[in-house]
């Protein structure tokens, strides 16, 4: 009964000590150092099974493969010609108007550990922490959109907040006409919801939702989701507005950690203000 | 109490390592609300065979590598199986004793008492409540209870862990 008591004791302290502050990071970096091997060894089959399929691949499919990734390449590299000379055209349009500019965004490729976390949340484990310089609050994207935010940067790995976990909302901006709005995740893994939109707001089932930079924690301007559904119930004060989120959340194993130069100071701050993007609203 | 021989503490190591391992293994997503909880079920075993080893505080441990592990708050995952793991302790002679079908009825009531205690500790804290399939996984735990019993006594008897 004793024991009992001490280990309610130590458990309700432990709870409400990291609840209430944060005086307990050191603590989870270093237990999270120790399960570490086990991250490992339960991803361990997957691993090995992807290199036993890029074994067995066959010879047709690669080169198929191949010769589409050289297209794509193609095509990618005469896009990228055009936008570096709008890139230069906008920082001269830029240094004219004598308005500061982030160019030269600093990007790592993290490889996404395959191990189930908590199957309630949309929470992600990568395989760079700390580190390698990862910090809390960094942005994460994939090869199309946002991805979500780092949480939980530990030595070794670091934790991926997915855009769609309910905890999350990021400032967002209508591609076509500059409509600012916030992108709540909703719990469910292709839906973003965008609360608080009055019933005549400029938005139409297709717009590209963009990140819009406000709250300076994502970088400007990088594609978040497409709207999918536009309704407006007498009911109901504001439209109801969903949009499904471009990147292939639950499929990447790549992702990209991106800093932002003149900002990642900031962001870089104390784990506390992790909580400025995630607005409480349910 | 007089000095005993201790055994197998290797074993036990062992077991919970693969417990663990189970936990985090990557399932189907149709699945992963049904996964039965491993580590609840190897310690529950080890408090109903060797309770003066294993206890509520290695229950209290397993479940702050728990709490690392699926990012919730330090201590809640470790209060619900401490408890669960003392539950265990007060009324191992009379499990061990139970015919299976009511020894793996009692096993369930354990994980249930364990998620709901638990499931109190989201809500006090305000976080985001989980849907009704989250019990799901005691239902899976308590089918696969007879079997895992199975195995876990053979190691037992094998490695005389005493």
């Amino acid at each position: 009964m004793v024991r009992l008591v001490l280990a309610a004791f130590l458990g309700f302290a432990l709870m409400v000590a990291d609840h209430r502050y944060q005086y307990l990071e050191t603590v989870r970096g270093s237990l999270s150092v120790l399960v570490y091997p086990f991250y490992y060894l339960a991803n361990l089959p997957d691993t090995l099974l992807h290199r036993v399929q890029g074994r067995l691949a066959d010879d047709e499919v690669l080169r198929r493969d191949l010769a589409a990734l050289q297209r794509e390449n193609l095509l990618l590299r005469a896009r990228m010609q055009r936008f570096e000379s709008l890139e230069a055209e906008n920082r001269r349009l830029r240094d004219l108007l004598g308005s500061s500019v982030r160019v030269g965004e600093r990007v790592l490729i993290a490889e996404l550990l395959a191990v189930d976390l908590n199957p309630y949340r949309h929470h992600l484990l990568i395989d760079k922490g700390a580190r390698a310089g990862v910090f809390v609050g960094q942005p994460v994207v994939d090869a199309r959109a946002v991805m979500g935010q780092v949480v939980r940067a530990d030595p070794l790995t670091a934790r991926v907040l997915l855009i769609t976990d309910v905890e999350h909302s990021l400032p967002v901006e209508v591609l076509r006409n500059g409509l600012r709005a916030i992108a709540s995740g909703t719990g469910l893994i292709n839906q973003l919801e965008l609360p608080h939109l009055p019933k005549n707001a400029d938005i139409r089932v297709g717009d590209l939702l963009v990140t819009s930079g406000l709250g300076g924690r994502f970088p400007a301007g990088y594609p978040v989701a497409r709207v999918a559904t536009v309704d407006s119930e007498p009911g109901n004060a504001f439209a109801t507005v969903t949009a499904e989120p471009l990147a292939r959340l639950d499929r990447s194993r790549e992702v990209l950690l991106v800093w932002i130069p003149s900002s990642s100071e900031h962001a870089a701050g104390d784990p506390s203000e992790h909580s400025l993007n995630e607005a409480p609203e349910r | 109490m007089t000095k005993r021989t201790r055994r197998g503490g290797g074993v036990i190591l062992a077991t919970l390592a693969v417990a663990m391992i189970l936990t985090l293994l990557p399932m189907p997503d149709w699945s992963v609300p049904y996964r039965p909880p491993w580590i609840a079920l190897t310690l529950l075993y080890w408090v109903l065979a060797v309770p003066e080893r294993v206890g509520v505080f290695s229950a209290f441990g397993l479940g702050l590598l728990l709490d690392v592990v699926s990012a919730n708050l330090l201590g809640q995952q470790a209060l619900s199986l401490a408890v669960m793991a003392y539950l265990a302790e007060v009324l191992h002679r009379r499990i061990r004793l139970f015919p299976p079908l009511q020894q793996t009825l009692s096993i369930w009531m354990l994980l249930l008492v364990e998620r709901l205690l638990f499931l109190w500790l989201l809500v006090a804290t305000g976080q985001p409540l989980p849907p009704p399939v989250y019990w799901a996984g005691t239902v899976t735990g308590m089918l696969l209870w007879p079997w895992l019993f199975v195995v876990l006594r053979d190691l037992r008897r094998r490695f005389r862990v005493a």
